[in-house]
């Protein structure tokens, strides 16, 4: 009961702020709402029992990106521009439109198989398990991502110096 | 009524669906670049939801890396569009033209 | 005798050829004499090859040589055969080609001298001998219209010798083209003969018609298809154009190619075909009648020509007029009944091939007198020239002995054969032959205008100042002996019999009225010439100014260059007839393709306008096409 209030409120806030990213026209106050709906998705992890993501959601997305989106906007400032909508603005509504009706159509349209019991507690273990662990391999690719991470730094600090 | 996968899907396939709107039709950079954190973050809403109505760990493992991902397009994004910024002393999309015919 | 030895003939100059433009050409060019070495040593085995073939066959039954065929190709069901024919008429053409060409090398040596292309001209003149000579003993018409190609080839190559002067280039160009306009109807016959009977082989062919297997009117276009090869290469009326022209090129060139052998092809090809031209009325009688008409028509411009290897080319395509009124004339008794056909065959080869024989010695001995005589005096016009009988007896002589054989004066050899065309085509042309007997006259008198202008009288020209003219070496008076010689016994070597035609005695001749016709009528048209020329009891210069009008048209060679070349050439087809095509090209084809081209460009640069460069469009366009893929799995599952 709880949690179906919990998922609500979540979900409502989390389209709300996703809404007013996409049409407000000041830039930053567009970035303080992406970050409330970083938030409650963070939340909506919760409600789904996954501790540790939801932690690294509020780490990376907001901690990170958020700070590295409002750092952006500061360094592009333009006067009077903000963020208007562009040309396509019809056309990417019935796209935008288009696709979610056939999601739903998809999702609702599925038998899924889901099993509704109970989530099982921590998960920080179970993903370590799952990453490190001698049956499950994806070691690899949490190697590769290291890698992806310091290719990014590089790039970004390339592309970002003066001459 | 009982929370099932479905919601988590619809809901996100909402925001999937928002932030494609934003990535098609705005015009600052920076806004289309949120919007597609936005994408990222639904589509690991999908994934946990796998993972927690499948009852398999592997979703959220993913997810990690999904996030991994997205905070490196993140920052190397952004070091383009603030590189772009010093350049054209712009960041309307509308401008990028370049390969224009 | 081995058939190799018969391939031999005519391969051993084509070997000759290669040698010089492979091996000595590239690397002994400072020695061209080698060249000469090898074309001698060449032609002079295949005379000795032609010699045996001769006695072979001579002593063979029904005078042939058996001789294997060779599958050639075989292109599914049907086989193409090649082989080689011997018989009189083939051994008989092998010995003329031979001597003849042998004699001009050896001339050529002499005239030739200190020319820097000596390589080039005797590499041709060798291919030119082994094409005659595979033309005559090719037994398909296939592998005749081969060497047909290959002796018109080198009658342009060799006219065209000296190619840097214009008119020689011009010369040999029109020879070619002019032609390649007979060759053209006669490559047309070959392939109609042979999708009417699915052979190429001569000896099948003539059995074929013979038989009246094949149907009188794709016969009678076939005959004058290749007859029409024939009035081209042997240069007569309406093809006669190219001749004269063509003595731009060296005078053993004229003396070989355009006298004795290539222009005698097409009488040969007559000859060869015979039976399949007397199994046709029209074309027997279309011949004829050209050859006829040619021998009186081209005799006329040979009247007022200034310029001696004119006045003999002219002589030349009469002479070849001659032949085919022989052969025509025959013919046209066997095609009305008034000879039998065996008899008939093979005395209408006889008597064509007969005056071809003794023509080719005294036609090439009167060229090779002409280039001795331009060896002198550095000229071929006989207004230049005058009292070279002092400074060149042996010249003098042969010329003179030539001459006379050729206007047909007993005992030469040149009135029998001349005889012979006489007495048929009064048998059974005498239209024809009303023709014939007034060319006579003309032969001998414009034969001897030249004379009387080239060797009588008072030398009128400036060449060689003070050091006086001198008679031509050695090297180009023996060959001229040894045709000069020819030319009187020829008519005595049993050419005829041997050829199927009826034998004369020596003296006996004397007895028929038309012997002694002829003879007259050349007598007459000897003295005019002496009575204008020699005691100049009439001026030249009067008779011309009282005759204007014929002089005029007799000198622009009744103006068929001018028709040719500015009426038919220029006007018709140049500016009407291609300028149409060429609107054609320019427009229709250049037009689609270059409209292609033009529309493929325009189309794209509408749809270019869809780069615009902006990402988000191009997003869209994404998102869009994944739509339609869903829309689609959704449609059809």
């Amino acid at each position: 009961m709880g949690l179906q209030i919990a998922f609500w409120i979540l979900a409502v806030v989390s389209v709300v702020a996703a809404l007013a990213v996409v049409s407000l026209r000041n830039i930053f106050r567009a970035a303080l709402f992406l970050i409330l709906c970083f938030f409650a998705i963070a939340g909506i992890y919760v409600t789904m029992g996954a501790d540790f993501l939801a932690g690294a959601q509020v780490l990376i997305y907001v901690g990170a990106i958020g700070v590295l989106i409002i750092f952006a906007i500061m360094l592009t400032r333009e006067g009077r521009e903000g963020s208007p909508s562009g040309r396509l603005r019809v056309p990417a509504l019935l796209i935008a439109l288009i696709f979610l009706i056939t999601m739903v159509l998809v999702v609702t349209g599925t038998d899924w198989g889901a099993v509704t019991e109970g989530s099982s507690g921590p998960t920080t273990s179970a993903i370590a398990e799952a990453i490190f662990g001698e049956d499950s391999g994806f070691v690899l690719a949490f190697e590769i991502a290291a890698a992806l991470i310091l290719a990014a730094i590089i790039g970004a600090i390339v592309l970002v110096r003066d001459k | 009524m009982a929370i099932g996968l479905e919601h988590f899907l619809i809901l996100s396939a909402v925001l999937f669906a928002i932030g494609l709107y934003g990535v098609l039709a705005k015009r600052n950079v920076v806004v289309i670049l949120m919007s597609i954190e936005i994408m990222l973050s639904a589509v690991n809403i999908a994934m946990v939801a796998f993972s927690r109505y499948g009852q398999f760990i592997t979703g959220q493992v993913f997810v990690i890396f999904i996030m991994v991902v997205a905070a490196a397009e993140a920052a190397v994004g952004l070091a383009l569009i603030i590189a772009i910024y010093r350049r054209r002393k712009t960041v309307d999309a509308d401008k990028f033209d370049l390969m224009k015919w | 005798m081995p058939s190799e030895l018969v391939l031999a003939i005519f391969l051993l100059p084509f070997f000759s050829f290669a040698i010089i433009s492979f091996i000595i050409r590239p690397f002994f060019n400072h020695r061209p004499l080698l060249s000469w070495y090898v074309t001698i040593a060449a032609i002079g085995t295949s005379l000795v090859l032609s010699i045996w073939a001769l006695i072979a066959v001579s002593g063979a039954p029904h005078h042939v040589l058996e001789m294997p065929n060779y599958e050639w190709v075989a292109i599914g069901d049907t086989v193409i055969y090649v082989g080689v024919t011997v018989d009189a008429l083939a051994a008989a053409m092998l010995i003329v080609v031979t001597v003849v060409s042998l004699m001009v090398q050896i001339y050529s040596r002499g005239y030739m001298k200190g020319d820097g292309g000596l390589c080039r001209y005797f590499a041709f003149m060798s291919l030119f001998t082994g094409s005659m000579l595979g033309l005559v003993l090719a037994d398909n018409l296939l592998f005749l219209f081969l060497f047909w190609e290959g002796v018109g080839l080198c009658s342009y190559l060799l006219i065209g010798f000296w190619y840097h002067k214009p008119e020689a280039a011009r010369a040999a160009m029109k020879a070619f083209l002019v032609t390649r306009l007979g060759d053209f109807g006669f490559l047309a016959a070959i392939l109609l003969l042979y999708t009417k009977t699915g052979t190429f082989d001569i000896g099948e062919l003539q059995n074929l018609a013979l038989a009246g297997a094949i149907g009188s009117t794709a016969l009678t276009w076939a005959a004058i298809g290749i007859f029409s090869g024939a009035v081209g290469k042997s240069a007569q009326f309406p093809l006669h154009t190219w001749l004269p022209d063509a003595m731009e090129g060296p005078t053993p060139v004229s003396a070989l190619i355009h006298a004795a052998t290539m222009v005698a092809a097409g009488v040969y090809l007559v000859a060869r075909m015979f039976p399949v031209f007397v199994s046709s009325t029209t074309a027997i009688t279309t011949v004829a009648i050209i050859g006829g008409f040619t021998a009186i028509f081209a005799a006329s411009m040979g009247l007022v020509m200034n310029d001696i290897k004119r006045v003999l080319a002219y002589s030349t395509i009469s002479q070849l007029g001659y032949m085919m009124l022989g052969l025509g004339a025959v013919g046209v008794g066997v095609s009305s009944g008034a000879i039998s056909l065996e008899a008939g065959l093979a005395l209408g080869v006889a008597v064509g091939i007969f005056h071809l024989f003794t023509h080719a010695f005294f036609k090439s001995l009167l060229f090779l007198g002409a280039g001795s005589v331009s060896h002198a005096t550095e000229t071929f016009d006989m207004r230049e020239m005058g009292g070279l009988r002092k400074a060149m007896p042996w010249t003098f002589i042969m010329f003179v002995i030539a001459s006379l054989s050729l206007a047909g004066i007993w005992p030469l050899a040149g009135f029998w054969s001349k005889e012979g065309i006489l007495a048929e085509s009064l048998h059974y042309v005498p239209v024809l032959f009303y023709l014939a007997i007034i060319t006579v006259f003309m032969t001998a008198f414009y034969m001897f205008r030249v004379i009387f202008l080239t060797f009588g009288g008072e030398y009128r020209g400036q060449a060689h100042g003070n050091h006086g003219l001198h008679e031509s070496p050695l090297v180009m008076l023996l060959p001229m002996g040894v045709l000069t010689v020819l030319a009187v016994v020829a008519g005595f070597l049993g050419v005829n019999e041997f050829l199927g035609g009826e034998s004369h005695s020596f003296f006996g001749a004397l007895t028929h009225s038309l012997a002694w016709t002829s003879l007259i009528w050349a007598a007459g048209g000897i003295f005019l010439a002496y009575a204008i020329y020699g005691a100049k009891w009439l001026s030249a210069a009067s008779l011309r100014q009282r005759f204007a009008p014929i002089y005029t048209l007799l000198s622009r060679k009744y103006w068929f260059d001018e028709l040719y070349e500015r009426l038919f050439l220029m006007r018709f087809l140049i500016d009407g007839f291609f300028a149409v095509l060429h609107w054609f090209d320019d427009h229709i084809i250049d037009g689609a393709v270059n409209g292609i081209a033009g529309g493929t460009v325009a189309a794209g640069s509408v749809v270019r306008k869809l780069e615009t460069g902006q990402l988000q469009a191009y997003g869209l366009a994404i998102f869009i096409g994944i739509l339609v893929i869903v829309a689609f799995v959704f449609i059809f599952n």
